[in-house]
This record gives structure tokens, sequence and C-alpha cells, in this order.
């Protein structure tokens, strides 16, 4: 897998994310707990805005100066024992992790979860060369085993009941259970355990790395990290480039507006860091620690007006905000990013030729930029696309460039636009009965294919205003 | 004070009942109102489609029909809110640059301009009726607007108030979005209609006539009572 999800149309994932009553009624639910839980914990913190605008500070510093906090991670975590890759592209990571593997003769390969290790596609690569890989978060253990992407970024199986988990637990792995939640959770629990024990390698994201410390931090709920991180020998954390922070202090702020975004917590069940390697007289960390920094586009991204779409903190606020994704669910944006942030770091990453949809997949309505935690503008950068689509990439609609070519005439020239406020009663009367239009002519059609659209007044407010000033002058 | 009527295209056109009752509305609290005839459309159905060129004609149009006011005020949360952005548009225009910061200044969404700027809380309307509000996005978020349509509306005589479940969520109008998307708007605009019908209200009430629309369109689409108004109407009614 890589950023892209499947191979449909934007318009047809759509219609199959409708039809999918299971999936939006879900997703509706989880929506209204995230929301309500964020709202709390973000009043129990109180000040939650000065939080806000410090963790903005705190991501805007950081990308700012980030060769330099690269750099500073990079000899911490070397002064610490660890190796630092940086890899440049998907493929160079890939690599890189395969040689790792290779080196220590490693057989299987155990995960906690992590967004970057997905956008590089790096599970197929290291399968293919021979691997035996593992996801242990329990929802993208459920997706591993159906071969199914995530459909949101924190919960990634938000879109599966326990009906086909246990389906799926059946056929992949033999469960003869019911699907009590209690019940397949603990056949996870047996069924990865044995997988902990037996894995040489262990490979986890990074939600934060602290450059003056060199520390890899993981936020996680399920505890799998831990395992991860404290069983192998090998260990590799792989973590796009803008994911750090420069201080333990900054990491506190950005921990806080992470777990009350993400899922309404104080704090998650396990907040994790990591700091190098087992050194001499030490009883516990890896032999052999790896940290695979990578820019696969993000370095692209800096210094445009793009920018602060590198401050997201993968909290999936937005997502849980947002009206759109609420009915058409994750897998509509075909893009393991889904939701506002996707719609905006999708065809940053990966392009506008197979994304150009995405930046209109919002009515722009700002939900997700009220919501985000450390205030990236998101609806700003949706219609910044927008512009990009239609003057550098010229792949708007014509039709839709001719309307915006009248738009332009019309609302430049006073006289065009006082003789339509005259006319469009008269011009819509062909479709007009009883004040409204059904079946509208034209653009109209898609607006009238699902509500009326009501017949222009009578007489326009400045033809009423005229009269009236008349009337008050005789 | 004197104030200038921004009509917003959609109240020209499609509902003048509105602009008439803001005008009346606001000599009825003592301004002195009058009508730039040179505005047009404040431009943003082709801005926020991605046409910044087509979009800055209207603009502009804008800018020259309000030089001269001394307050702007406009019955549309989403068409100020969008006037409040020519100064980002227009950043190191130097041709426009200080016309644009001046009308944003200047600018003021109806319920905004009675209550904040010349702190009325009642306009001492009538109106009879069961009553729910759906605050509009670019209005709340955009413009920041939240509680002075509700203080307005709290001082309505006779006016029965029902909350709207899950208000804040987007009615799935988004401008081009509701033709560019039909058939994700369509989820949205039935989601909304769903929850103004579980209130029981008679009337739906708001401050963006796009939205109103979108609603009203889709309600009568499916057969249902709710009338829908802008909040002007109600504020202007005895």
């Amino acid at each position: 897998m890589s950023i892209r999800i499947g191979t449909n149309s934007f318009e047809h994932r759509v219609q199959e994310g409708i039809k999918n009553d299971f999936m939006r009624g879900a997703v509706s639910s989880a929506q209204g707990r995230f929301r309500s839980g964020r709202l709390k914990a973000a009043e129990e913190l109180g000040n939650w805005e000065d939080w806000r605008t410090l963790g903005e500070e705190i991501r805007n510093h950081t990308m700012e100066n980030l060769d330099f906090y690269l750099q500073q991670l990079s000899d911490q975590v070397s002064k610490r024992g660890g190796n630092v890759f940086f890899a440049e592209t998907a493929e160079e990571a890939n690599d890189y992790i395969q040689n790792v593997i290779k080196k220590k003769n490693g057989k299987k390969v155990v995960k906690s979860k992590s967004m970057v290790t997905e956008e590089i596609g790096l599970n197929e690569a290291l399968e293919e060369a021979g691997s035996e890989v593992v996801e242990t978060d329990l929802g993208e253990w459920i997706l591993q085993l159906d071969e199914d992407p995530p459909s949101h970024i924190v919960t990634p199986a938000l879109h599966k009941n326990k009906e086909q988990i246990r389906e799926t637990f059946a056929a992949k792995k033999g469960y003869d259970k019911t699907d009590k939640p209690e019940e397949l959770a603990l056949f996870a629990r047996e069924q990865l355990r044995k997988d902990f024990l037996s894995a040489d390698i262990g490979i986890t994201g990074c939600n934060f790395a602290v450059a003056e410390s060199g520390a890899v931090t993981l936020v996680t709920n399920e505890g799998n990290a831990r395992l991860v991180t404290s069983l192998p020998d090998t260990q590799i954390s792989v973590m796009g480039m803008e994911r750090l922070v420069p201080t333990w202090e900054d990491l506190e702020v950005l921990v806080s507006l992470l777990t009350r975004s993400a899922v309404g917590q104080k704090l998650t069940s396990y907040v994790t860091s990591l700091t190098g390697t087992r050194l001499e007289g030490e009883v516990d960390g890896p032999e052999e620690f790896h940290l695979v920094i990578v820019d696969n586009g993000r370095s692209k991204i800096l210094g445009t007006e793009f920018q602060s779409a590198l401050h997201c903190i993968r909290c999936a606020a937005c997502i849980n905000a947002c009206p759109v994704y609420r009915h058409v669910g994750g897998h509509s944006y075909g893009s393991i990013y889904p939701g506002p942030i996707g719609a905006v770091l999708t065809p940053l990453l990966d392009g506008y030729d197979d994304h150009k949809e995405l930046p209109y997949a919002s009515t722009l309505c700002a939900a997700c930029t009220e919501a985000c935690p450390v205030k990236i503008p998101l609806h700003e950068h949706l219609i910044r696309h927008r512009q990009i689509i239609v003057e550098r990439e010229n792949k708007a609609p014509k039709a839709e460039k001719l309307a915006m070519k009248g738009f332009a005439k019309w609302g430049s020239s006073p006289a065009a636009y006082k003789m339509s406020t005259k006319m469009a009663r008269t011009a819509l009367k062909p479709w007009t009965k009883e004040e409204k239009i059904e079946n509208g002519p034209g653009p109209m059609k898609a607006w009238t294919d699902v509500r009326d659209f009501p017949a222009p007044s009578k007489q326009s407010f400045r033809s009423w205003y005229k009269t009236r000033k008349k009337g008050d002058e005789a | 004070m004197k104030v200038s009527l921004f009509i917003t295209c959609l109240c020209d056109i499609m509902s003048s009942d509105v602009g008439k009752d803001t005008v009346e509305i606001l000599e009825k609290v003592g301004c002195e109102v009058d009508f730039p005839e040179l505005q047009t459309c404040c431009g943003q159905p082709a801005y926020n489609s991605g046409y910044l060129k087509e979009s800055k004609g209207s603009m502009k149009q804008m800018l020259r029909a309000f030089k001269d006011s001394e307050y702007v005020v406009g019955p549309s949360g989403s068409c100020v809110a969008m006037l409040h952005e020519y100064p980002h548009i227009f950043k190191g225009d130097p041709n426009w640059e200080e016309a644009a910061k001046d009308l944003a200044d200047k600018s003021y969404e109806l319920t905004q301009f009675l209550v904040d700027v010349m702190g009325i809380t009642d306009v001492g309307s009538n109106f009879e009726g069961r009553v729910t509000y759906h605050p509009s996005c670019h209005m709340t978020r955009l413009l920041g607007v939240k509680d002075a349509p509700m203080t307005l509306l709290e001082n309505v005589k006779g006016l029965e108030f029902v909350e709207l479940p899950v208000k804040e969520d987007c009615c799935g109008f988004g401008g081009t979005f509701s033709v560019k998307n039909p058939v994700i708007s369509e989820q949205m605009v039935e989601e909304k209609t769903e929850h103004v019908t579980e209130t029981g209200a008679e009337y739906l009430v708001g401050g963006d006539m796009g939205c109103l629309m979108n609603i009203g369109g889709r309600l009568t689409r499916n057969g249902k009572p709710v009338k829908v108004l802008h909040i002007a109407n109600i504020l202007n009614y005895q």
C-alpha cells in the first residue's frame, strides 16, 4: 500500500461510501463521541485557545528551524548509540529498513501503529523481501488480516463492525467464538502475544521525536508499542521529517493537545519515550536502534504557502469534525490520509492527477479549522489547492471555466449585473411552478435533483429601492 | 449613524424582502441608510471555487461601491466574511490594499452591527411562533458572530425558541459545492432537515440566504411544512 488506496474513481468511492449504512452509523456515532470528548477535555484544561496558540507557535518555530532541529535530533540519537537515516523517498526508506532486517537475519517483524509506514508502503516492501510482518495495534491487525486500508488516521478500522471482525478472525485465524468485543480482544491478545515473543525486529512510528534528547515518543492506548519496543533486539522507528519538537517542555504541550484533540483523553494509557540503545550497565532497551526520517515530498512543502500543513500532529480532530467525512467515510478519499487534512496533504505528497477532487470535497464550513489544535487554516489550504487546480494544473471542467468567465464579466459590470436582477425571474419562468423550480435547466439541474430552487423575487431589491426613493422624494 | 446597505446578490435577486426588512430595521433604530448602486457580488462563488482572477473584478467593484461609506451592513454572515477576506487577497497590491482594509474594517453583518456596534438587544418586533435557528458556518466560524442573533431573537415578543440539535453542523450548501458534489450535499442537507423537523419548530430562521435556500428547498422537496425565514424577516415583524 502507499498513500493512494484503490483504483476506483472519486464518484464511485463516494457512492459506495454513502450506500454503506453501517459505516455511516459507526462514523457518525464515533464523531459524536470524539467531538464531545474533545470539547469536554478542552474545557477541563482551561484556556484552550491559549494552548492552541502555543501549539501553533511551537509547530511554526519547529518548521522554520527544521534543519537545525533535525540535525540536533540526529546528533542526539547517534550520541546514544542509535543510527539515523534520512530517506528522501519511500523507496529509500523501505530499502534501508530491508537492509537492516537482512543484516540482522530477521524473520519476523512486529509493528505498532504508524501512518508514515502506511504512506511508504513498508509492509508490502518487507513482505516482498521475505519478512513476516505483524501489525499489533488491534485496528491495524484487523485491517491487515482483511487486507483492507485504514479509513481514519487514529481509529483505522472505524468502518468495521464486530460481526465483520469476527468473520475476519474466523476466516484468517480460525476463531470460533462470538462477536463479543471482550472475546474478540482476548483472542487478539493471545494471538499477538505469540508474535511479540517470537519477533526479532520491532518497528514503530513516531508521534514526536524530541530534538534535545533524541527520544522517540509514542502515544498509545493498547500498550502494544511497549511490547514492540521492549521485546525484539532490533528496533526501528520511522518518522515523517516534520514529526519532532525541540524540547521536553514542547512535547508536554503537544501531547496535551494531541490526546485531548484525538480522543478527548487527558492522556492516553501509555505515553512512551524511548531514548537510544541499551548502554552498558542498563537492563533494558534494544541492542540496535535505527531512526528513519522520511521526507517523501515533505521538504517540497516547506517554504510554500502550504507549510502549515506540516504542522499537523495527526490527531484527526478535523476528520472527527468534518460533515463530509461523516457521510462518505474515509475510503472515499482514496488516500490513507482522509478528511480535511487528507484533502490538503494528499495532493501535496502525491500530486493532483489522482486527487484533484479532494480539495472540492468540502463545503468550506471551517469546522476543521476550528477543531485543529495547532490552528492549521485547513479550509484556506483547500481554496489554495482549488486555485492551483484551476490556474496551474488546468484541471477544472470546461463548463465551469466558462461559467466563471461569465461570472467575472457579470460581477465587474454594474450594468450587466443590474440587467440580470431584472431578467432572472422572467428567464426562469418556463421552469417555475408555484414559486419554485423542481426541474431546473443546465447547471441548475444538479441543484434541483436534490432540492427545490425558489423563484426569484417578483421585484429585485434594487428596483424596489429605487421606487421607494422616488416615493420619498415625491 | 450612516449605513450603506450591502444587499448581497442572493437577496437582491432571490429574496428582496430580506433587503427591505434590513433597510426598515436599520431605519427604525435610527440609521440613515443608503444603497450604493454600483455594488454587485462579493466574488465568493468564484473565489471559493479557485477562480481568483475571475473573482477580483467583483471585489474591485465592491471596493469602488463602498469607498465613501461610513459603515457597510449586510444581511449575510458569509458575504460579509468574504469582504473581511479582501485585505488578505489584495495584500501587496498598491492600488487596492488600503481600500480592502478600509472596507473590511467598516463591514458588519446585520445582527453583529445591531448588537455589537449599536448596542441594541431589542428591535421591538413581535413574532408569534415556534422558531429554531441554524447558525451558518461562515457567520459563526469565519466572522465570529455567534451570540448577536441569539440576543436579538431572545427579545422578540411572542417568539418561542427551540434549539436545533447539532446546530453547528454545515447544511451542505457550500456555494458551488452544492452543484459540484450534489450527492454529498444531499446527504448533508437531508441530515440538517431531519434535525430541523425533529425540533417541531414551525419556522427555521438563519442569517444566510444561501444556507436557507438549501435547507428550505430540501424541506419543500420532502413536503415538510416548516417555513424558512431570514432573521431580518423576524426582526422586522410586527
